[in-house]
């Protein structure tokens, strides 16, 4: 039997929650932003905090501490291992 | 001369340095992309002379922002004899990437790996003789900011030089544009050569951060943090301002006065009251502008500024705006001519545009001497500290009124992605060279602008030579009559009416107008002040001065970055029109309530 991979975006976890990333779906220009700054396909992405009042997420990627918004965190799926 | 540049990613320590090995005061901020004009400096390596030049921080040479075009444009034209890569040692996992991209121009290259002591600290081991190896380019590591391996890492640059530039290949672009074979690299390099533990320890900025960027106790303490910043600098900076004026005053009784005695009275008169007084009380501000941009040189340093940009994304999002925005908004209370250069990190034209709208609103620190005097002629010690935070307040609600009523002529959907610095404490040498930075510049303006301004009101207030001095026969009577029916509704005497006028070309010239109008200094002219006008009046003269247009230099600014006549001119129109409001309801309101 087959097992099914339950895939999520960023926005749902939790804090203190990690998971691996699966894909990006976004434009080019801040797709390739996002890849300078660490994001990658099948690489662990640990969110940190949520804002209050529904603002940006903090997101760790290795060493590296990232602000951004709901918004394109939505656009950043994951899947919890 | 043989040309260096700076290479690297926003928030490597390029800036620090490059002021480390140019010894000079290039600005120092713990902000990615604060670096926004092309700073450079002479210095010798090896017994030639080189010159040295800092590029905007960038994350990807194939980038879109406004700096990747600048360092792309730069270096096109203007082929390096070396770059010096600067890596943060912290994050090479993933600044490896630039260094890779940068390798096929085919430059000739040194690498710093920087922030060696916070690498050391989190665990992370790097080989730099593997790694040198496997790239085939000298590579260091350094701390630029206590200055541990600098003396190495000279060595080679100086070495480095000796070689010819190969040159640069035009089909390089095409060649850059191969990411999976950069990625490939990537991995082998790291795979060989760098360890960095599963999970970062818990370190002091995760600690700080759980408390700073709590859910609930974030916003207060930031509020808590500017209130108390600015107590601070009212607190320690008046005793020395005071200070400062009775040095000035007691140096015009036994020194300047008997000099200038022989001389005839109207020449006396414009030495005397006008340029010595009107350069004595803005001279007496020095105090406070050390002290403002030392506080602000230590909360921008530590890294608190993004974080900032965090806690306010939320309501700057509804504004139209974002945490950038806010971020820039901050760096205007220092000055706003910076704050609007520094707006060159947005890519969207539309969110930059609505950004240097708001940022004129900033109460910046020219502004906030004329209202530490005034506050201090007017209100009592206690309150004075609190007139001149909620002025602050009024900054910040004019700036959100501002993005409200234009956010829908300038929509955008500009991502917010940030990277979020560790907080480090400033070196003592940084601040005193930002500290020192700032009194320069501050300095430099009163000897240009405040001389020339306080000699025009000298001018203006006595002349003709028949009537009375500062009377309604002066020129300037004349002045403040016809401007009468617009001022009058809004509390403002003749005398603050000249005042404004000159505080239109800089808000340093402001008091010393003043000075010059009533012919005191210091505390006497606190006093005349305290006599002539009642707190209504003055807060009046205050918002007025806070909302409309803050100096011909932002103007300039506004101009220069948005590259269009009719945006400077939307800026200094709504700003004059809101300032003239907001005081008219302000003072109509008050007068009706009887005070």
């Amino acid at each position: 039997m087959q097992t099914i991979i339950s895939s999520e975006i960023l926005t749902s976890l939790v804090p203190g929650e990690s998971a691996i990333i699966v894909a990006i779906q976004t434009d080019d220009a801040l797709r390739q932003r996002l890849l300078a700054l660490g994001f990658r396909v099948g690489k662990r992405v640990e969110l940190i905090r949520k804002a209050s009042f529904s603002g940006p997420l903090q997101v760790r990627i290795g060493t590296t501490d990232i602000l951004l918004r709901r918004n394109e965190a939505a656009k950043i799926a994951v899947e919890k291992s | 001369m043989k040309r260096v540049a700076l290479l690297g990613m926003p928030n490597t320590g390029k800036s620090t340095l490059f002021n480390r090995m140019t010894g000079g005061a290039a600005r120092v901020g713990n902000w990615p992309g604060i670096t926004v004009e092309l700073l450079s400096g002479k210095i010798l390596f090896g017994g030639d002379m080189v010159e040295l030049i800092d590029l905007p921080g960038i994350y990807d040479i194939h980038g879109f922002s406004e700096d990747e075009q600048v360092v792309r444009h730069f270096l096109h034209g203007n082929v390096p004899d070396l770059a010096l890569i600067v890596l943060n040692a912290t994050q090479i996992e993933r600044q490896l990437s630039l260094l890779l991209q940068l390798k096929q121009y085919n430059l000739n290259m040194v690498v710093l790996l920087n922030m060696a002591d916070e690498a050391k600290k989190f665990g992370i081991t790097i080989d730099t003789k593997k790694m040198s190896a496997a790239l085939g380019i000298p590579i260091f590591l350094l701390s630029a900011k206590y200055g541990n391996g600098y003396q190495e890492a000279l060595q080679a640059v100086t070495k480095a030089l000796r070689y010819n530039t190969p040159g640069m290949a035009e089909e390089l672009r095409s060649q850059l544009e191969q990411e999976v074979h950069i990625e490939s690299e990537m991995a082998r390099v790291l795979q060989h050569a760098v360890q960095v533990p599963a999970r970062l320890p818990d370190n002091l900025t995760t600690q700080l951060d759980h408390l700073m960027l709590h859910p609930w106790l974030g916003l207060p303490i930031f509020f808590g943090i500017m209130y108390l910043l600015f107590q601070g600098i009212f607190f320690f900076g008046q005793p020395l301002q005071i200070g400062v004026g009775d040095l000035f005053n007691w140096l015009r009784e036994v020194a300047f006065a008997p000099l200038v005695a022989s001389l005839p009275a109207l020449l006396q008169g414009l030495l005397l009251d006008g340029i010595y007084n009107g350069v004595a009380t803005v001279a007496a501000f020095a105090p406070i502008i050390v002290l403002f941009f030392l506080f602000m040189a230590i909360v921008e340093d530590t890294g608190y500024l993004s974080r900032a940009a965090f806690l306010m994304d939320a309501l700057m999002a509804r504004l139209g705006l974002d945490g950038r925005s806010f971020v820039m908004l901050l760096m205007g209370f220092g000055c706003n001519v910076p704050a609007l250069m520094g707006t060159r990190v947005m890519r969207s034209r539309p969110l930059r545009l609505l950004s240097m709208l708001v940022i004129p609103f900033s109460l910046c620190s020219a502004r906030l001497q004329v209202f530490v005097f005034i506050a201090a002629a007017l209100f009592a010690p206690r309150a004075a500290a609190l007139v001149v935070f909620s002025l602050y307040l009024f900054s910040f609600a004019a700036a959100i009124l501002t993005a409200l009523i234009f956010k829908r002529h300038f929509p955008n959907s500009e991502p917010f992605v940030l990277e979020l610095p560790p907080y480090r404490f400033p070196t003592l040498r940084q601040m005193v060279l930002r500290g020192w930075h700032e009194v320069y510049h501050f300095i430099h303006r009163a000897s240009k602008f405040i001389i020339i301004g306080v000699v025009f009101v000298w001018l203006l207030t006595h002349l003709p030579t028949s009537a009375v001095p500062a009377g309604p026969d002066t020129w300037a009577g004349h002045i403040g009559a016809w401007l009468k029916p617009l001022f009058e509704p809004i509390g403002i005497t003749a005398e603050l009416t000249i005042a404004l006028i000159f505080g239109f070309v800089a808000k340093e010239i402001v008091i010393g107008s003043l000075a010059v109008i009533y012919g005191l200094s210091g505390q006497a002219l606190s006093g005349a002040l305290a006599l002539q006008l009642d707190w209504v009046q003055a807060y009046s003269f205050m918002l007025f001065t806070l909302i409309y247009t803050p100096c011909l230099s932002t103007i300039a600014t506004l101009r220069s970055e948005s590259k269009n006549n009719g945006f400077m001119l939307l800026s200094l129109g709504w700003s004059l029109a809101l300032a003239w409001v907001v005081s008219f309801v302000f003072y109509q309101g008050a007068r009706a309530l009887g005070y």
